[in-house]
Order: C-alpha cells, then structure tokens, then sequence
C-alpha cells in the first residue's frame, strides 16, 4: 500500500553496519497507521531497526524518515514519536512519576500541565498506586509499564515499542494489547517488536518478518501467506461425511493432501491455492449433500508464516 | 487517549528560534542534573579534594598560633592553591565530575532518554556542562574561600586588617576568578573527553601531562593549554626553585585582558566540537 510521505514511517534503501557486523541492509519500507509487527530471531535486526527509526542511531547507507521528519529536527521530531526501548535502566533514585514528569518537563510543558498528564498516563498503564515509589523498587513487570506510560504520555503519533509484553503478568499483558490496539484503531501508527508471536498476530493490521538483517516478507498476515507460492495453505473443515468431501474435493489439482479428524467429523487440507479451493467448496455445500460446520485458516497467523518462511531457527513462541 | 502531538509551544522557525522552550528545556535539564549527578555519596572523593586542604589549614590555624607569619601563611596558601587545587584538586575533580556527564549516563545505560527527548543535543550539552560548572565551582569555591578564611583568620586583627584594608580581598577575588575559570576550562576539557572516549581516563593523564610541561612547549602549543591562562591570573607569586619552576612560573605569561578571553574562546570551542560530535553520537550500550 503506498502512503503520502508525511503519514508513513518510511525507510529509503536503509543499510546499518556495526563496523564490520550486518545490523539491516538494504530495507525499503512503507509503514502506515495501525499496528505493525516486526516479526525476527533474535538478532534479525527488529531493535535496529527500531533504533534506526528513532535515530538512536543513523544509517550507514539509505534515509529514515518518519511522518516526514528526521529525528536531525528533535524539536519537532521527538513530539510525534514514542519509544518504549528494551533497556531496562533508569535514572538513579527517580520515582515512576518523576520519571514521567520529568520527560514532559523536557517537552517544554509547564509544572501542572506535566502533572496531569504524568497521572494521566499512570493511569493508563494501571500504575497510580506505586507512582511515586523508587523504579529501583518496582517488579520488572512495573518498570514495564511505568516505561510504557513515559512512551506515551506526549500523546505521540507513533509509538514504537521493542518487546513491550516482556514481563508483563498475562493480566497486564492483556491490558497492554488492548492499549495497542485501541491506539492502533485511533490512527496512530504503532510498532511492536515481541516474540510473542500469537498475541502479536491478533492485533495486527501488518507484520514485517526479519532475518539475519533482510526483510523477508512485509504486508497484511494474508497478503503475506500469499506470497508464500511453495508453502500449502492449510485449512480445517468440520463437515458431516468428510470422506465423502475429500473424494469430492481431490478432484481439482490444486488438493495436495487431505488429513481425516480422528473422531470423523472433520479433516485438515493441504491445498496451492485457497481461492479455488473456497469456490469449490462453496460449491460442494450448495450440492447439499454434506453439512459444512465450521472452516478455518489452520495456519494463517504469524508463526506459520514465520516457520515456512524463516525456517526452524525463528524465534520462540 | 487522544493520538494528536502535544500543542508544540514554539514558533515556526521563521518566526525565530524557540527561546522559551530552550529555557524551559535548559532550566530542566540544569534540575535533573543537579539533583541526579551531584550532593550524592559517591562524590565523597570530589568533596575530599575540595576541601582537605580547608580541613589541614584549620588544623594549622588551631596549632600554630604565633609560630608563623602573615606573609609566610599567605605564600603557603598561594602554594596550595597553585599546586594542590590548580594542578591536582580541581583538574581531578573536574575530570570526575564532568566525564561523568555523558560517559557514567552511558554506563547506566539511561542516556536514550535524553536523545529520545525533543531536546537539542546541543542543548543538552550545555545543560550538563553548567550543571558541572555549578557543581564544581560550589564545591571547590567554597574549598579555596573556606582555606583562606582559616589562613588569616586566625591571625585576629592583623589577619581582617589585611583582608579589608589591605590586599587580601583583591587576593581572594583572584583565587575564585581562577577557580571558576579553572571549572570552566577543565570542565569543557573533560565534557568533550566524555563524549570522545570510553575510557576517559587514558586521555586524562595525557592531558595532565600536557598541562605540566605547559612551561616547556612551544609558544603556540602553549596556547592550547588550560594552565596557561590561569597561572597568570593568581595574585600572589609561589617562590620556587628548580623542578618547582616547571609548575608555578609561566614563561611569557599573558596579559589578563588576554587570558580571561582566551580561555573562554578555547573552552568555547572545546565545547562546540563537543556539541558537534554529540550530534552523531550512537546509543549502543551494548559495546562500551
């Protein structure tokens, strides 16, 4: 999808090479609204390019623009975009609100103006009652989060977050998803990093898979699966006489393999190509002599994508 | 939450730069500083050199009544200072406070907050290099005026004579001009240190060898030296023979209307080499 350039995270043929090591190279990217995953093994790149797109670091080769901005204009830069990084690290002896205060401070914000949006933020993250404790005291859970709310307490239109679910108990986890996604429905472009690839999947309108510096595959998690040509899509079907569906459906060529359910009230198919097969059995249903109970994608998420793709080196699940 | 920017309280930039929000920013900057890096138990040692030489001249003072004269203490504080503070004290503790800046920041892995902050980077090289300039000018302000106030205090009326009526108060006015200029001086130095080197502890002694042969370089290399200029703005000459001559006389000392000035426009150019290299500094945590 092409995106004006002044409403895109866009990356121009970016190289980034830690002397002689690979960071990323060569990556041209378009990212829009909505939630973005970069998908990769450890040391695929996904931190790099984060840092890349926030200008923790710059470009060996190439140019990183985001919303039309470099991060060479912080002024300006800097009031556009958040970062929840992965280090874990805080100034000595600062409280959670003061560490959220005090970044708005250096937002140019007046004493009450960054106040209120320091418990504003707290709130969000469900950190009002340990706010004003030392961070040196919080779970790593807490310290999650309290850095989440410093990411976000600007109101930023990108939010880029390296692993933000790390940590997290699944409550919280589950609050944090919802954050982003509520973020992601409202316009902003937010990015995430995880290696929780499940989670990630449901509340992705975009995915962006990494290996050893290169960009594999980027695009919708179905547009993606498409471009996967040598990888079968699989598809579970519950159906009344799956025996019967199977001979019907192995008379077309793209059917690879058909696997019956145990318990004889389904079967899993292998087949090249999904369209045909949805209009043939669109077709099979409407002959009504099978009762069709459910159909589902078996293996279009994140993780089967990254697996065909990537191979069984990628990361864990 | 809404997903719009904060109202951006500066003015286009053809209006003119953003004064107020560089104000706000540095005066942040200058709080966090302050609060975070300095007053703190782990300068203990920045403290000790400051002020050790308070703590032995009082002991001298409470001892020595009678035994020593106004003109003899006078000499000896003017050693003190040129020799311990000048050459030791304050090029010591500027190094530790100022290469603490950015350097201690990337050990504690928290300078990414600052470079994700909609702040300058030169900016923010200036708000650290003045919140060090405070910290080091109280400190070891507060050292050389407390060592001279026990100097001649105890020399009861013969001692305030000297200071309000004589020429002790133009002496102490000296002594805090160099130290000040001192901080500045060594400050930029190791700000810039901080920044350049992993390990600013190398360059600090290649530094403080440099200030030490000050007396034996060339004309124009000595120019590039801090001491140069601040040897000739001390008030009271420290006689020395020998090897001493190397640390307390100055060959062809400048004027102070060219030593105020040429320290400031050589810390001022420490300083915007600093601000240009901060501007392509990396956060890789990983490697330092």
């Amino acid at each position: 999808m092409a995106y004006a350039a002044n409403q895109s995270i866009l990356f121009d043929n970016v190289s980034k090479f830690y002397g002689d090591v690979l960071g990323v190279n060569r990556i041209s990217l378009a990212i829009g609204p909505g939630v973005t995953s970069l998908v990769g093994p450890n040391g695929s790149g996904k931190t790099t390019l984060m840092n890349l797109m926030t200008g923790l670091i710059w470009p060996t080769k190439g140019s990183v623009r985001v919303l039309g901005l470099t991060a060479q204009d912080p002024e300006r830069f800097f009031r556009l975009v958040g970062y929840c990084t992965q280090f874990d690290s805080f100034a000595r002896g600062v409280t959670g609100r003061e560490f959220i205060y005090d970044s708005l401070r250096l937002h140019g914000l007046t004493h009450k103006e960054a106040a209120d949006r320091t418990q504003e933020s707290l709130e969000r993250v469900n950190m009002t009652e340990a706010a004003d404790r030392k961070v040196a005291a919080y779970s790593k859970g807490m310290r999650q989060r309290v850095r989440l709310a410093q990411s976000i307490c600007h109101h930023p239109k990108v939010l880029v977050l390296d692993e933000p679910l790390n940590g997290l108990d699944p409550m919280a986890r589950a609050e944090s998803m919802a954050l982003f996604s509520a973020l992601g429905k409202d316009g902003m472009h937010v990015i995430i990093s995880s290696h929780i690839l499940h989670e990630v999947d449901r509340i992705s309108d975009q995915v962006i898979l990494l290996n050893s510096g290169y960009v594999v595959a980027e695009g919708q998690i179905q547009g993606v699966r498409d471009e996967v040509k040598e990888h079968p899509m699989q598809i579970m079907l519950r159906c009344s006489h799956p025996g019967l569906m199977a001979a019907k459906l192995f008379a077309q060529d793209h059917i690879m393999e058909a696997k019956l359910h145990d318990d004889g009230r389904g079967m899993l198919i292998r087949t090249r190509d999904a369209g045909r097969f949805y209009s043939q059995l669109h077709e099979i249903v409407l002959e009504g002599e099978i009762d069709l109970e459910a159909v589902a994608p078996a293996d279009d998420d994140v993780n089967s994508v990254y697996q065909y793709l990537i191979g069984s080196e990628g990361a864990t699940v | 939450m809404s997903s719009e920017g904060l109202a951006i309280p500066m003015r286009a930039k053809a209006e003119g730069y953003p004064w107020q929000l560089w104000r706000t920013q540095l005066l942040t900057i200058l709080r966090l500083e302050l609060k975070r890096n300095f007053f703190k138990l782990r300068g203990f040692w920045i403290y000790l050199l400051a002020f050790a030489p308070a703590v032995i001249i009082a002991a001298h003072a409470a001892t020595s009544r009678g035994r020593c004269t106004l003109e003899e203490d006078t000499t000896i504080l003017a050693g003190i200072f040129e020799l311990f503070y000048l050459r030791l004290g304050i090029f010591f503790g500027c190094m530790g406070i100022f290469t603490r800046l950015f350097r201690g920041e990337v050990i504690e892995k928290s300078l990414h907050y600052y470079f994700l902050a909609p702040v300058r980077r030169e900016l923010l090289v200036l708000g650290k290099f003045l919140a060090g300039v405070i910290a080091a000018i109280f400190f070891f302000g507060s050292g050389v005026l407390l060592s001279f106030i026990f100097m001649n205090g105890h020399f009861g009326q013969a001692g305030r004579q000297y200071v309000f009526a004589g020429p002790g108060m133009g002496q102490l006015g000296s002594y805090l001009l160099v130290t000040v200029l001192a901080c500045i001086g060594y400050g930029s130095l190791f700000l810039l240190m901080g920044i350049l080197f992993r390990n600013p502890v190398v360059p600090a002694v290649i530094i403080l060898l440099w200030e030490s042969i000050n007396n034996v370089l060339p004309a124009m290399l000595k120019k590039l030296s801090i001491i140069f200029y601040l040897l000739p703005l001390c008030p009271v000459e420290v006689p020395a023979e020998g090897l001493g001559t190397l640390f307390t006389v100055v060959a062809d000392p400048v004027p102070i209307y060219v030593a105020i000035p040429g320290l400031l426009c050589l810390s001022a150019l420490t300083l915007f080499y600093a601000a240009r290299k901060i501007r392509s500094m990396e956060i890789s945590y990983g490697t330092d």
